[in-house]
């Protein structure tokens, strides 16, 4: 018993005025070191960035013939007028993210960096590009021109008839 | 006779001399020990070393060759920063005016250039040489773990370096190799965003990979490079096959 108390008031003396201030020392340390990682996220992610808008507009409808495949390089997307109406689909490979181009002898969309083939409704036909390329959204501005939205895409097969 | 010898005896004696370096004259064991160890630049390095740790046989000196080139590669880069803004497109007409209109730019851009290509080719050179010698083994695990990280420190150097001429191949390149950065499991698209200061390769990126290009990378090198280099005098200098004193490791060989 005796020996028992004695471990206990041992226990207890553990717990000192110097072992209090090196837990506060090493808490505040650790809370300072994880508000530092907060702030330097924060920091290094921009909170207003400079890039194109998602929209694009198109131009006019009339703009595309019938069974054309048309290239837009600056916003990356491929503007199709198909049977079915028209649809816009991601010229960004979904690979690592090269722009790809319409092959129109092959009747194909293909890959200049790695080799991936699509089809012309984004469908792949060989990769390494994981999956298809991706359908925008498609809409007719109140001026009648055709808009895309390269930030919404939707389900293929969705086509625009003018 | 007063040689070029004896001046520099004199010059040693002078008092300016004895404020700057400590270890004062005299040809002894110790003068020349207390050279090295007095020294902030040359501490890092063992006092003593066996001669056949010099020979040509033992390292090839490729760790030597590659920091020669690290060397040619702060030098030429801080000379290019001088006509190189990282802004878009004037990092492009920079680098073309490098090449064709300021003086010895063209040498100074194709030095970097080379010396980059080198100092990759040499890392890679120093590691196989040190693999296949077995020269990574106990004591110098944790020196072989130093040379991992700076194998990784260059390779990002080459590639932040690769996007500052912002050309088609710069740009392509920089999409796909950051592209590659978000197939990482969960924070993928974070990495990318992170590194690119946006979602595109644009005038954020080309910022960033500068000052990751021109500061932070070469600084973490530099300081790497210098546990590197104190490591071989802990360690017991550099590997030589079959001289290691009492280490199981290598009691097969002897």
């Amino acid at each position: 018993m005796a020996e028992e108390k004695n471990e206990q008031h041992l226990n207890v003396k553990e717990f000192d005025r110097r072992s209090f201030f090196v837990k506060l020392g090493l808490g505040s340390l650790s809370i300072a070191t994880a508000g530092t990682a907060v702030f330097a996220y924060q920091f290094l992610s921009p909170n207003v960035l400079y890039e194109p808008s998602p929209v694009v507009n198109a131009g006019k409808p009339e703009g595309y013939p019938l069974d054309s495949v048309t290239l837009d390089v600056n916003s990356g997307i491929y503007v199709i007028h198909a049977k079915e109406g028209f649809f816009s689909l991601s010229a960004v490979c979904t690979h690592l993210g090269c722009l790809t181009a319409w092959k129109p002898e092959l009747g194909i969309v293909a890959c200049p960096c790695h080799g991936s083939k699509f089809k012309r409704d984004g469908e792949k036909i060989e990769g390494p590009a994981p999956r298809p390329l991706p359908w925008y959204r498609v809409w007719l501005s109140d001026d009648g021109d055709l808009m895309v939205d390269r930030s919404t895409t939707v389900r293929s097969q969705q086509f625009l008839r003018v | 006779m007063a040689t070029s010898a004896n001046y520099f005896d004199q010059l040693r004696k002078t008092r300016v001399w004895r404020s700057i370096f400590r270890s004062g004259t005299g040809t002894s064991t110790l003068h020349r020990s207390l050279v090295i160890q007095q020294d902030v630049f040359l501490h890092l390095f063992p006092t003593k070393v066996r001669r056949r740790m010099l020979s040509f046989s033992v390292s090839w000196y490729l760790g030597t060759l590659t920091f020669g080139t690290f060397l040619i590669l702060v030098a030429t880069g801080i000379l290019l920063m001088l006509y190189y803004h990282p802004s878009v497109p004037q990092a492009y007409a920079d680098t073309k005016d490098l090449q064709f209109v300021v003086s010895s730019g063209l040498f100074l851009r194709n030095l970097h250039r080379w010396s980059a290509h080198a100092m990759v080719f040499l890392v890679f050179a120093h590691m196989f040489k040190v693999f296949y010698r077995g020269a990574y083994r106990p004591p110098r695990e944790f020196n072989w773990v130093i040379g991992v990280i700076l194998l990784l420190i260059t390779l990002l150097l080459s590639y932040t370096g690769y996007l500052l001429p912002w050309d088609q191949l710069a740009y392509w390149a920089i999409t796909v190799g950051s592209n590659i950065a978000s197939a990482v499991p969960v924070f993928g698209n974070k990495i990318h965003f992170l590194l690119l200061g946006g979602n595109l390769v644009n005038a954020n990126a080309l910022l960033r990979f500068y000052v990751l290009h021109c500061m932070i990378l070469p600084l973490t090198a530099i300081f790497f490079i210098a546990i590197h280099f104190w490591r071989i005098r802990k360690d017991g200098g550099l590997y030589v096959h079959g001289s290691e004193p009492g280490l199981s490791a290598t009691k097969e060989e002897r």
